[in-house]
């Protein structure tokens, strides 16, 4: 893919980041063509054959073929509450112990979405595994400045915990595989391009074989990104 | 008690879903603008011959994950320092943070440890497996030299996570830190020196203590 430069001229860096030195500029009038994308970086290489390291927006600023600006939509908080996936990644305690989860969800419209969420809970005693799904509604906010880079919402779901005990417990407590359900509240926070944080609480009730079903109470944070 | 929770969290799932359809609902049934329906009939005065532009986004090929393998030599506190190896997945989120998830493990062969307090680990309790997942920050970029024609961009970063770490047959909630030198040999490949520190509270030898276990490992990733 190629492009025109536009401005007096365009700077090629030597490598991508905001400290590497200008090696060379190409012209108005001359093009370059596009080689890859490094997050906010281009490498492009001009006619003479030197390759060099342009900015996002510098980019912005050529011209393709059409004669019209590069178009280059990057994710925005536009498409923070518009958006098919979302992937995360997040720590906190469940009931006393350690939890590492990872999730993914996929949006149903804009406001309902599916997750699946997988869990390593590390307590003193045991280890526990979760695998859970549920529907998290979200809460459209008003679009005003601070606010709308908020979203909070609800969940529930149900899912299966594998609990196994640590080699010195192994006799007293046993491994077994319970279902649980639980509900929940949390919310979201953009921070940049697909980026946001995301924080929640749930409360589970694990469905064990005993008389008494178990209740435990989560709390987790941890950052995610759309696409 | 059981089922009488279960129904009432099938009946909230039902109810969330429905409370999403109202709003859905109410956008179709806008009416149509005003202007357009006091004169149903009457033609526009001028009619408009633009042709739509169709912005089309160009396809740039974006590299922004890193995937590679890495091997080196981790002490695990009390007992003994083994070669290890791992693969590594980054993401580079922007020119200063990327994440980081890594995936290694060593073997611990017999030690002084064992003779001296009898006991032996099993087979299977003397794998030392760990995943961890981290932030990283890329405090001094800049670039190398070899010799008087090469240069090649490189990175000393810092990278600080929480994990997990099997050994002796428990896992073992871990946090991680650690610092790296990244150097990009060519604008995929890159090479990794990397020290981390995997620290984990553990009650093997019967008193409890935070255990540290230090890796230092040299890697080879590629970006896509």
């Amino acid at each position: 893919m190629e492009v025109q430069v536009a401005e007096p001229f365009l700077e090629l860096r030597t490598g991508p980041g905001r400290g590497y030195p200008v090696t060379q500029v190409v012209e108005r009038g001359a093009t370059v063509a596009i080689v890859m994308r490094r997050i906010d970086w281009f490498q492009v290489r001009a006619d003479s054959g030197a390759k060099g390291w342009v900015h996002r927006r510098d980019m912005a600023k050529t011209l393709e073929g059409t004669g019209e600006f590069l178009p280059l939509p990057d994710p925005s908080l536009i498409d923070f509450t518009n958006h098919d996936w979302e992937f995360g990644l997040e720590v906190g305690d469940f009931g006393g112990a350690n939890a590492i989860s990872a999730y993914g969800g996929y949006s149903l419209n804009e406001s309902l979405a599916a997750e699946l969420h997988l869990s390593h809970i590390l307590g003193d005693q045991t280890n526990q595994y979760i695998a859970d799904i549920g529907l998290v509604h979200s809460i459209i906010m008003p679009d005003v400045r601070l606010v709308r880079r908020f979203t909070p919402f609800v969940s529930i779901g149900t899912g299966v915990l594998r609990l196994e005990p640590k080699a010195r417990f192994a006799q007293q407590l046993g491994s077994r595989t319970d279902q649980l359900a639980y509900v929940g509240a949390g919310f979201k926070f953009y921070l940049t391009r697909q980026f946001f944080a995301r924080a929640e609480y749930r409360w589970h009730v694990v469905f064990t074989n005993r008389d008494d079903n178990q209740e435990v109470e989560e709390w987790k944070a941890g950052f995610a990104f759309f696409f | 008690m059981e089922s009488r929770i279960r129904i009432f969290l099938l009946a909230a799932s039902a109810l969330c879903a429905l409370a999403s359809l109202p709003a859905r609902a109410a956008d179709a049934d806008q009416p149509p603008a005003t202007g357009e329906a006091e004169e149903p009939n009457q033609p526009p005065v001028i009619e408009p011959e633009v042709e739509r532009r169709k912005v089309k986004i160009p396809k740039i090929d974006r590299e922004n994950f890193e995937v590679g393998v890495y091997g080196g030599v981790v002490n695990v506190e009390d007992f003994n320092a083994n070669p290890s190896y791992g693969v590594r997945l980054a993401y580079h989120i922007s020119e200063d943070f990327f994440t980081e998830a890594m995936l290694g493990q060593t073997t611990v062969s017999r030690n002084a440890a064992e003779r001296f307090f009898n006991f032996d680990l099993a087979r299977g309790e003397r794998q030392f497996t760990y995943y961890d997942l981290s932030f990283g920050y890329n405090i001094m970029p800049g670039e190398v030299f070899i010799g008087r024609k090469r240069a090649y961009n490189s990175a000393l970063y810092v990278a600080a996570g929480v994990g997990s770490t099997r050994f002796a047959g428990d896992d073992q909630f871990t946090v991680v830190l650690g610092v790296g030198y990244r150097m990009l040999v060519s604008d995929w490949l890159a090479l990794h020196l990397d020290v981390r520190d995997h620290a984990y509270r553990s009650t093997l030898l019967g008193l409890p203590k935070v255990a540290h276990n230090v890796e230092a490992n040299i890697g080879m990733t590629v970006f896509f």
